[in-house]
């Protein structure tokens, strides 16, 4: 029997060009790790893992790690259920603005976050100079276990609150009438009634959380000091700040990579065991909640926002200080922008060409892989689709780090270069891409596919004259914002980068570490206004509104 | 102008046959329907020939020349699909415009056929208006003028009018059979609604699980069906089971009490014992002589009314009546039904195939 997959033509030597590129550029560098985890000195060793759960130093870190991640994504939900609960029944002053912004705090990079909780209470914070000088005592240290919680906290509430809201917008209002009907309303009615049905929800937005959070190094290496996680360990031991094993960073990788994709399997199980699919004919209206309650519904949600915001407006404010040494001092000036502005140019002009390249790349790539996927369902295909979700359980780090492994000797020396930087950025955002374009190419009516060929069309021109067209809103929709991601990247490139190639974000990292505060400021205001900037274009598009609220 | 031959087709998806073995051949400029319950094989028959899907065995031909092998593009089709299929990004004109292009027709040659194909359809007003912005019914004239400019060799439509409301629908089905006639192409058409099927067609083909049960015009499926499931499919009926009796040479069918009609020349010869009796509601009459019955309920529908009334023998009858009578028909009154013997048709009691003669037993 042969299916439409199967039929050899153009699109099958595609499918093979593709699972080619992908086995030597993500697969083989992938394995690089894997055989360097089980190598010690040239021969099979499990020294590596043996040293990992030797000491407490080393697994420390995991336990480290997963408490962060457990920690962070309980509180993320606990936070984001009510503020979507409150946002989707009731009437809230502002609330389309609200959203924006709550949106716009998740866009904006992570490690900027961290950065700006340390301008604000840090040792020489402004919020911890403030209570010093005034109550004469200092505040709770903003380094360590509780920092790293809050500031991934506050950056990943907002997607798991996405999530939801999308979700809370399957359901129909019906659906409430009839249990008020049956005297269940208020808390107990969103707990017994609504929250099973946003359980898969749910799910996928906390493995989101989990993945994201266990993965996330700029936070932890900026403001963890003593409390170290995984991937702070993986880049010591990689970069080697005390020595150079990159045989252990390997096997931590690998320990990494199985923890995640446990909780990724686990989540696939879970949701595979409850799904229902709803539409709502009539979505649910907010309505005004009078009295102290709805005071303190507003409280809940603008307290939220404030916080969600705080880091973003310090950043900016930060920018126009006064700087000593690179500290931050009082009065105000331009000079972080005047005084890097070369370096400034540099940066952009990287972010810029480096992205966009990135971008096309993932784009073309990601288009192919979904009609592939969707229309023409065989055994390879189904191969390419798997394969394309690989690195959404690889943590950034151990992309760059096998990237590195794979590419800095023989035939394939790309360290350093403009491609491998490319590369690097384009595989990091692949499954997203590719997930968001499958979904749309579902939505496309095959019909219309086979009424252009019934015309005469060729598949070429079908693709290009019908397909691609009738898809393209969603298209750039979610370009711009795997644009918005690639720019705020961090991890995955900070081993592959030199400065010819250094963008933006990196340089904030290398200017905060370097401790120049105030042109880490001023850089990260040019980032968060290109973002801004980016998902002000995204909002004018005709239907991108929808994309930014799912 | 193409005539299509389907031989020894056969067609299963993944292992599960969905067309068994087909045959069947569609006449030159013909408007041909392919007519059967849900999940039959239409769509899979048309797909076929479109060449959308797969052929496990057989062949098919236009005009004597066999396709199989062929690419949809390259079969010179037109194709109306019941999702329209419009194409989101372009306006009514752009779309019809596609097929044109794609053979490379020059512009003004193409802008006055697209020109053409709108009027034959009345959309030239909305040639610029975008699908998202048409209702269904003019969705599908754009569909119809798109599948119809480039003049293909063969017009294939799968259930183009089941998204339309019932009022659109016969206003739609006379453009579409206008519009057929005109241009004279050679017409594969499937629905699974009987009435539409016999308000368009030429010749229709009844289908049931992957195989053909008759084909022929609408009034030959009507007054003679090849079977049982086509007499129930195509219009109402009524089947009862009788006893045929053989003396001296006359076949006689026993009706029940004392009433008989001789089928010496209708029964196909040799046949003998217990058969089926269609009996069409418009044969059935209330009053004069005939079979004793109970009415069971009336249901007023305006011009008529439609009534089941249950025979002595315990077997129910529906049949139609105009709205004469000044008052209902009472549940449990007596009523005679008289049976107009030359509407009738029989089939074996067992296999169900028509026993009529001339019916190929
Ligand atoms: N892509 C497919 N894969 C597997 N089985 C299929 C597929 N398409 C159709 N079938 C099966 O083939 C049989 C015929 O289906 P087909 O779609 O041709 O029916 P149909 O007569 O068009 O019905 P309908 O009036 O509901 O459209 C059905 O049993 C159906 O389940
Ligand atoms: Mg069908």
């Amino acid at each position: 029997m042969k299916g439409p997959g199967d039929r050899f033509d153009g699109w099958t030597s595609v499918a093979v060009a593709l699972t080619g590129g992908y086995l030597l550029l993500v697969i083989w560098p992938l394995v690089m790790v894997l055989i360097n985890s089980f190598a010690g000195g040239g021969e099979f060793s499990l020294a590596g893992f043996e040293k990992f759960f030797s000491s407490r130093l080393y697994y420390g870190t995991l336990t480290n790690s997963i408490l962060v991640t457990v920690c962070v994504t309980v509180l993320a939900l606990v936070v984001a259920f009510p503020l979507a609960y409150f946002m989707t029944m009731f009437r809230i002053g502002g609330s389309r603005s609200i959203q924006m912004l709550i949106l716009a705090s998740m866009m904006s990079p992570p490690f900027i976050g961290a950065y700006s909780w340390i301008l604000l209470l840090g040792n020489n914070g402004m919020i911890t100079k403030f209570i010093e000088d005034t109550l004469g005592f200092k505040p709770p240290s903003i380094y360590g276990f509780a920092g790293i919680v809050l500031v991934l906290t506050l950056q990943l509430v907002p997607l798991i609150f996405t999530y939801l809201m999308g979700a809370w917008r399957t359901i129909d209002v019906s659906l409430l009438e009839a249990s008020e009907s049956m005297g269940i309303t208020g808390w107990r009615r969103a707990v017994q009634v609504i929250s099973p049905l946003l359980w898969p929800t749910v799910l996928a937005g906390s493995l989101l959380v989990f993945v994201r959070a266990f993965a996330d190094f700029g936070t932890p290496m900026l403001i963890g000091q003593g409390f170290r996680t995984v991937p702070v360990l993986i880049y010591s031991s990689f970069v080697g700040e005390v020595s150079i094993d990159k045989s252990f960073a390997a096997a931590v990788s690998v320990i990494v990579i199985a923890v995640t994709l446990a909780v990724f399997l686990l989540q696939r199980y879970l949701v595979s065991r409850r799904t229902f699919s709803m539409t709502a004919l009539r979505s649910i209206e907010p309505r005004r909640l009078p009295g102290w309650r709805g005071v303190a519904v507003h409280i809940y949600v603008y307290g939220f926002l404030t916080l969600a915001l705080a880091p973003l407006v310090v950043v900016v404010f930060s920018s126009f200080r006064k700087t000593l040494y690179g500290q931050l001092v009082d009065g105000f000036s331009l000079d972080s922008y005047v005084d890097s502005q070369r370096d400034i140019l540099r940066y952009v002009g990287n972010t810029f060409g480096i992205g966009i390249t990135a971008l096309i790349i993932l784009v073309v790539i990601a288009v192919l892989v979904a009609y592939l996927t969707v229309r023409r369902k065989g055994a390879l295909s189904g191969t390419l689709d798997t394969m394309t979700m690989v690195p959404y359980v690889v943590p950034g780090l151990v992309i760059g780090i096998a990237l590195v492994t794979a590419f800095s000797q023989g035939p394939f020396m790309l360290t350093g270069t403009f491609a491998i930087m490319v590369i690097a950025l384009a595989i990091r955002r692949l499954p997203y891409s590719v997930r968001s374009t499958t979904a749309l190419m579902y939505q496309l009516n095959p019909s219309i596919e086979e009424a252009a060929t019934s015309l005469g069309a060729s598949k070429f021109r079908t693709l290009v004259r019908i397909i691609i067209p009738a898809l393209a809103p969603g298209i750039l929709s979610g370009a711009i914002l795997s644009w918005v991601t690639i720019i705020t990247e961090l991890s995955t490139t900070l081993f592959l980068y030199n400065t010819s190639t250094q963008t933006l974000s990196l340089g904030i990292y290398a200017e905060v570490i370097r401790g120049q505060l105030g042109t880490a400021a001023a850089l990260s205001t040019v980032l968060l206004v290109l973002t801004m900037l980016s998902l002000i274009l995204l909002m004018k598009l005709p239907g991108g509104q929808k994309e930014l609220r799912v | 102008m193409t005539s299509i031959t389907l031989r020894s087709l056969r067609k299963e998806y993944n292992g599960q046959v969905a067309i068994p073995n087909l045959d069947l051949d569609i006449h030159d400029g013909e408007f041909f329907t392919l007519l059967g319950p849900s999940g039959c094989g239409k769509t899979t028959l048309l797909r076929m020939i479109a060449g959308f899907n797969s052929i496990e065995a057989g062949t098919i031909s236009f005009d004597d020349v066999v396709i199989n092998d062929r690419s949809p593009a390259a079969r010179n089709i037109g194709m109306v699909f019941q999702s329209y299929a419009l194409f989101p990004q372009m306006t009514a004109a752009k779309n019809v415009a596609f097929g044109l292009q794609t053979r490379n027709i020059e512009r003004a040659e193409s802008i006055r056929r697209v020109e053409a194909a709108l009027e034959s359809v009345h959309m030239a007003h909305l040639k610029d208006r975008l699908p998202g912005e048409m209702s269904g019914g003019q969705q599908q004239r754009v569909a119809l003028a798109r599948a119809l400019v480039i003049q293909p060799a063969v017009l294939l439509m799968d259930e183009p009018l089941s998204n339309l409301d019932a009022k659109l629908r016969v206003e739609m089905r006379d453009t579409i059979r206008e519009a057929q006639r005109e241009a004279g192409i050679t017409t594969v058409y499937v629905t699974h609604d009987q009435e539409e099927a016999m308000a368009v067609s030429d010749r229709i083909a009844v289908m049931s699980m992957g195989v053909v049960q008759q084909v022929g015009s609408p009034a030959e499926i009507y007054r003679n069906p090849a079977n049982r499931f086509v007499a129930e499919f195509i219009g109402k009926t009524n089947l009862i089971v009788r006893d045929l009796h053989q003396r001296d040479g006359v076949t006689t069918l026993d009706l029940g009490e004392g009433v008989s009609v001789d089928v010496t020349s209708t029964i196909a010869p040799g046949v003998s014992g217990r058969v089926q009796v269609s009996v069409r509601p418009e044969a059935v009459r209330a009053g004069g002589s005939g079979l004793q019955a109970e009415v069971v309920e009336e249901t007023f529908l305006g011009s008529h009314s439609q009534i089941r009334a249950r025979l002595s023998t315990g077997e129910t009858i529906e049949f139609l009546e105009f709205s004469r009578r000044a008052s209902l028909w009472e549940r449990g009154e007596k009523v005679v039904l008289q049976l107009d013997t030359e509407m009738l048709t029989y089939f074996d009691a067992e296999t169900g195939a028509s026993i009529m003669q001339g019916a190929k037993l």
